[in-house]
């Protein structure tokens, strides 16, 4: 039964896929591991970010990375609509833990019940000329459509990361995560800062929305799957370490594909829940804590 | 002079005993077949609060202990052809033991991360289910209902049962809220380090929560199988009913255990005909929407609306 070629097979393709869970994973990070905010509805702007990309493909032919890319800024607004809305309601009062979680979770459960109005429940997914192309490389196949999420993951992950340790409005977020009260004294504004970071964060959930809908096809509960997921890389990569969250993705990802080869794909949804219980658990403060 | 507890007990047996009589007029089928679900609402938002109200730990994974409730009644009609009353003590025994489970998690994780970690729950579990071929799998599993019921119709009967359990559920809340339980709990959710100095049992306590609201969650998934005679994983763990379980004790107000009862009443109702009326579909938002504003404006529910406007 076992086989070596199916090994390599599924090792690529975990690595492959744990680029683009990189992706996913980096706005959760900046938001929940460096702004303490439990955006439960993070993976719901991923989804959205996927039907945006859809809708582009489908009506102007768009290329769905590209069109990913554009939407970034909308995003980012949205984003840090969702910031302000959140922080006068609750973070201001001093009430964010229990009823922003509740909030948050209002949001996820809106945006996928109108996704599903507006869409149906059918699978959507985009056309690209790479997508079902693929190479053959030493008996094993790597196909674009896992290739080039996993190349734009990367370099969200590279980017982000430069972002965080080079600009002023990185370190800055930086700072605001170690020290809010400090950061006031330096005169800079905290509130500002949490906007960027959260509407950086919002915009890269929907970039990896476009990765998503390029790997498979989408549907409004999707969101679900992500949860676990986003989670589960961010508490495993120790809370907002850029580098951490590229290894846990990379881990989770070959865990999981390793998972689905070996043990059948209905079982690899439990994978990330698993490490996120276990991790949780056992050590808190993850591979890579503070 | 009867005391307020003995009032609290006989009310409740005029519920139930209004419940047998609604039950005995044979009315349209569909209101029973609504009235079981507002019910089942009630059961679960007040068993919800009891967690997440007087104790402040948000519990998202209500969908695996109501799914407990259910897959264990699904086992054992398979498996013995177990009658209601063995079905709804194991399920919601289950669940406990579940719920005991989640209690002791809160050792480790407070807020969003006991949080988060209940959800992974519901999706583990969900998991197992579905690879759970003697339950039925992914598939699902048809039910046949006992022959013979009461009242002539199986869903008139569930509806009595459910009466009861609404009944037994809102006693054991309102008699937590009242005892040093509900005092314990309470100080631990205001600050759970200044609690365990003063010499409050917070893990106990904290346990004690777990457990009873997991008993009260799986006692309402319980009788589930039988409700709908088929049973599928999609369906038994719906996030529906993590939502909803939430949102009308915040609706409704969780400092109390009338607040729950309002909350599951109102918005199930509004759901119901909102079903009807329009779409399911459509439902949905409306209680996503509901809850976030109600979140976001009056966070002390409705019961703290009617604080505010006696309060002046």
């Amino acid at each position: 039964m076992f086989s070596w070629d199916l090994l390599a097979n599924a090792v690529v393709a975990g690595l492959l896929l744990g680029g683009f869970y990189a992706a996913v994973s980096l706005g959760i990070g900046l938001v929940f591991g460096l702004l303490d905010i439990a955006n439960i509805a993070q993976p719901a702007f991923l989804i959205l970010g996927a039907y945006a990309t859809y809708v582009m493909n489908e009506s102007f032919g768009f290329d769905p990375i590209l069109s990913g890319i554009l939407f970034t800024p909308v995003f980012y607004l949205i984003g840090a609509a969702v910031y302000r809305i959140y922080y006068s309601s609750f973070e201001r009062r001093g009430e964010e833990s229990l009823r922003g979680l509740v909030f948050f979770f209002g949001i996820l459960f809106i945006l996928e019940v109108s996704l599903s109005l507006k869409f149906g429940v059918d699978y959507r997914l985009v056309q690209a000329g790479y997508i079902g192309k693929s190479i053959e490389f030493a008996g094993v196949g790597i196909a674009f459509r896992y290739l080039i999420p996993c190349v734009v993951g990367l370099a969200m992950t590279g980017a982000l990361y430069l972002f965080l340790g080079r600009t002023f409005y990185g370190r800055a977020i930086m700072a605001v995560s170690q020290d809010q009260g400090a950061l006031r004294l330096m005169g800079a504004n905290p509130v500002h800062i949490k906007t960027i970071a959260f509407g950086v964060g919002i915009a890269a959930a929907s970039l990896a929305g476009a990765l998503l809908i390029t790997i498979s096809p989408v549907v409004p509960s999707t969101d679900r799957d992500y949860i676990g997921r986003m989670f589960a890389i961010t508490v495993l990569g120790g809370m907002g370490s850029i580098g951490g969250t590229l290894v846990a993705a990379v881990l989770l990802g070959v865990t999981e594909s390793l998972m689905s080869t070996f043990a059948g794909p209905s079982w690899s949804q439990a994978v990330s829940f698993g490490i996120l219980l276990l991790v949780l658990a056992v050590r808190p403060a993850g591979l890579f804590g503070r | 002079m009867i005391t307020r507890t003995e009032w609290a007990l006989a009310a409740g047996l005029a519920v139930i005993a209004a419940g047998i009589g609604l039950a005995a007029l044979r009315l349209n089928p569909y209101l029973y077949f609504a009235g079981y679900v507002i019910l089942q609402y009630v059961v679960i938002a007040t068993a919800w609060n009891i967690l997440g109200g007087y104790a402040g730990y948000v519990n998202f994974g209500t969908p695996a202990f109501f799914a407990m409730g259910a897959y264990t009644a699904v086992f054992l009609i398979r498996w013995v052809k177990a009658p209601l009353p063995v079905l709804i003590l194991a399920g919601g025994l289950v669940a406990a033991l579940l719920g005991l489970g989640i209690g002791y998690l809160t050792l480790r994780l407070r807020g969003t991360f006991f949080s988060i970690a209940t959800l992974a729950l519901a999706v583990v579990l969900q998991t197992v289910m579905i690879n759970w071929e003697y339950v039925g799998g992914s598939r699902g599993i048809s039910v046949i209902r006992p022959s013979g019921p009461p009242f002539g119709n199986y869903v008139v009967f569930l509806f009595t049962v459910m009466t009861a359990l609404a009944v037994l559920a809102v006693l054991v809340a309102r008699f937590i809220e009242r005892s040093w339980i509900g005092r314990g709990l309470a100080a631990l959710r205001d600050n759970e380090e200044a609690a365990e100095c003063m010499g409050v049992p917070t893990l106990k306590l904290k346990l004690f929560a777990t457990t009873v609201s997991g008993f009260l969650l799986g006692v309402a998934g319980a009788p589930f199988p039988y409700y709908v005679t088929f049973v599928e994983p999609n369906s038994a763990f719906a996030l529906d009913y993590a939502v909803n379980a939430l949102a009308m004790p915040m609706i409704g107000g969780t400092t109390s255990w009338i607040g729950p009862v309002i909350g599951a009443v109102l918005l199930a109702t509004a759901q119901q005909l909102a079903t009807v009326t329009i779409s399911s579909e459509l439902n949905l938002l409306i209680v996503g929407v509901v809850l976030v504003l109600f979140v976001v404006v009056a966070p002390e529910g409705i019961l703290g609306l009617v604080r505010r406007v006696r309060g002046r």
